[in-house]
């Protein structure tokens, strides 16, 4: 009975203690934009591993849905609570921020669920190699269009989230980044988890293995693609959304393909499809990230450096396709990864 | 009343016309076999009906397929599966070579109500197949190429269905193994599955079905009945050496 909720309590009083640390300021700021973007990173390759570990597709433009996502939440959150130079007085009372601020994160993540569709649609007819540069194309796709937007600032980038968050902290004064990054991670981690265990997530199983086997045993592939692009896409533009609302400003060449890479890498250094890998490495690449950060520019001849040595001497990833359960049966008492 | 019809199916792979205009049907509970040599069209007749998409299908240009009297052209593959109960056995078995035996089988069930007890349908699989209950838990990549065949039978019928196609289920089988999945399929008849076959060994094909059709290079050039394709001559010459 007690042992049923778990997970739950540990994730509660987790997400406590972080709150009341950041509360007090017991942890520095420095420290605790590690741990906000430790979250997004979770979020970006957790929902990368649906495309690429569990469907088998070879996804490399993630960080284009994660732009839209980014800007559509930046935008509608400043156009409709804060004063800014080019919307105007805000639309709706400030006040009401706090309360609509989760739903402007969750309108940029659907925003970018339909820019998703830029990917799935193509991928009816076009499979492996050619869906991975369709991916590309669509990520040069998304940041071109919104450099080429002045309105929105254009390449020199959009900012005025601060003001959102300040009128937020205004009303009740708690570290509110803090919080919502953290109920979105497990809130992606919960309903990727719940997807690849449902019937859908057999499908998606299916189309990985063999998808004319796939197609003969009932699995409407075109569907289930739709479906997992959508997902993965907006999953994705939900950490687009809380990225620019962490650094409280955003401009298009930061979603570059260097950052679909650094997704693609967390994927690849997890494990192919294993949920409970994609956490870990998104933790790992996080703080690995930190750590090098005295090298600065070199750090990016270490990191791709070890990727070389990761791939020489463990090509399946930290966990393989496994789950954490898997390798530690004994936490099946707890939590179910399948 | 015919439960498949196929008439005048004229098909293309890009430019090359693969059926000239073939004609057969089916009747429910029959077992009805497509022989022929190789390249004569067994397979594209199977993709045609089984609506696979591309680049995997073959484009209709004219003709129709009838499924109990409605045409299936527009039909997605997946209602195929779901709605027509037909279910084919791919040549080369396609299965999920990552999965385990059982988690094929629960894969099939993909498109049926979830809330259904299958524990009798797999245990009626395994009665068919003892091979595989011994395999249960093993990757099937692991399986040899007759257990694989198995499989992807048991798969075909996990899925519900009432009608079941195979294309050339007997290849690669040694001789045993063969004449088990044959009677295997007789014994599935008899219970009143339909199945349309399709094969290179004529001569056991014709032996197991109660109709056959002769398919060489795209047409079709001898139809009857299970034994008066034995006895022709030409059929004879042709595939059953002499």
């Amino acid at each position: 009975m007690f042992r049923k909720y778990t997970v739950q309590l540990i994730l509660v009083t987790l997400g406590g203690i972080i709150t009341y640390l950041a509360y007090e300021e017991l942890i520095g700021l420095y420290t605790l934009s590690v741990l906000m973007f430790m979250g997004v990173n979770i979020i970006m390759s957790t929902s990368l591993n649906l495309v690429n570990g569990n469907m088998g597709e070879f996804s490399c433009g993630h960080a284009g849905f994660m732009c839209v996502g980014a800007y559509v939440s930046s935008l509608l959150g400043v156009l409709l609570f804060s004063k800014d130079k080019i919307f105007g007085p805000p639309l709706l009372n400030p006040d009401l921020a706090i309360y609509f601020f989760p739903l402007v994160i969750i309108a940029g993540g659907i925003a970018a669920a339909f820019a998703g569709l830029l990917v799935a649609l193509p991928s009816y007819k076009t499979r492996g190699d050619y869906l991975a540069i369709i991916t590309i194309a669509a990520n040069y796709i998304i940041i071109s269009s919104i450099e080429n937007l002045n309105v929105i600032g254009g390449s020199r980038g959009f900012m005025g989230m601060k003001k959102v968050i300040n009128a937020m902290e205004d009303i009740i004064y708690l570290p509110w980044m803090v919080i919502w990054v953290f109920v979105f991670t497990v809130a992606t981690v919960w309903a990727l988890r719940r997807y690849t265990s449902s019937t859908f997530g057999k499908g998606v199983a299916a189309i990985c293995q063999d998808e004319v086997a796939a197609e003969i045993m009932s699995v409407n592939t075109n569907k289930i693609k739709t479906i997992t692009f959508m997902l993965s896409s907006g999953l994705a533009g939900i950490a687009g959304g809380l990225f620019a609302y962490i650094i409280g400003y955003v401009n298009p060449g930061s979603f570059n393909i260097l950052k679909s890479t650094e997704a693609l890498v967390m994927v690849y250094l997890g494990g192919m499809g294993s949920l409970s890998g994609a956490v870990l490495s998104a933790i790992l690449f996080t703080v690995l990230l930190e750590l090098l950060r005295p090298l600065q520019i070199i750090k990016w001849v270490v990191i791709p450096l070890l990727l070389i040595v990761l791939m020489q001497f463990r090509p399946e990833g930290i966990m393989g396709n496994r789950e954490l359960s898997d390798i530690f049966p004994r936490l099946k008492r707890f939590y179910k990864f399948k | 009343m015919t439960l498949l019809a196929v008439e005048n199916l004229v098909v293309k792979y890009g430019n090359i016309q693969a059926l000239h205009g073939i004609n057969f049907h089916v009747n429910p509970g029959e077992i009805v076999t497509l022989i022929g040599a190789n390249g004569a069209g067994k397979t594209t007749s199977l993709y045609a009906i089984t609506r696979l998409p591309p680049p995997e299908a073959p484009r209709v240009v004219s003709g129709d397929i009838l499924f109990e009297g409605n045409s299936i052209l527009k039909t997605p593959p997946s209602t195929v599966v779901k709605d027509l109960k037909l279910a084919l056995v791919p040549e080369g078995r396609h299965i999920f070579g990552n999965l385990t035996v059982m988690e094929n089988l629960v894969l099939a069930t993909y498109a049926r109500d979830q809330k259904i007890d299958f524990s009798k349908e797999y245990q009626r699989i395994f009665d068919l197949f003892p091979r595989l209950a011994e395999r249960k838990d093993q990757r099937s990549e692991s399986l040899s190429g007759g257990e694989q065949q198995m499989l992807a039978v048991g798969r075909a019928l996990m899925t519900g269905c009432t009608f079941l196609l195979l294309d050339e289920p007997s290849m690669g089988l040694a001789p045993v193994l063969k004449y088990d999945l044959f009677r295997t399929l007789k014994r599935l008849n008899e219970e009143g599955m339909t199945i349309l076959l399709i094969e290179q060994n004529a001569n056991l094909a014709l032996h197991l079905a109660h109709r056959g059709y002769v398919l060489d290079t795209g047409e079709i050039v001898a139809e009857g009945t299970a034994e008066k394709l034995l006895g022709n001559p030409e059929v004879k010459k042709a595939y059953l050496g002499g």
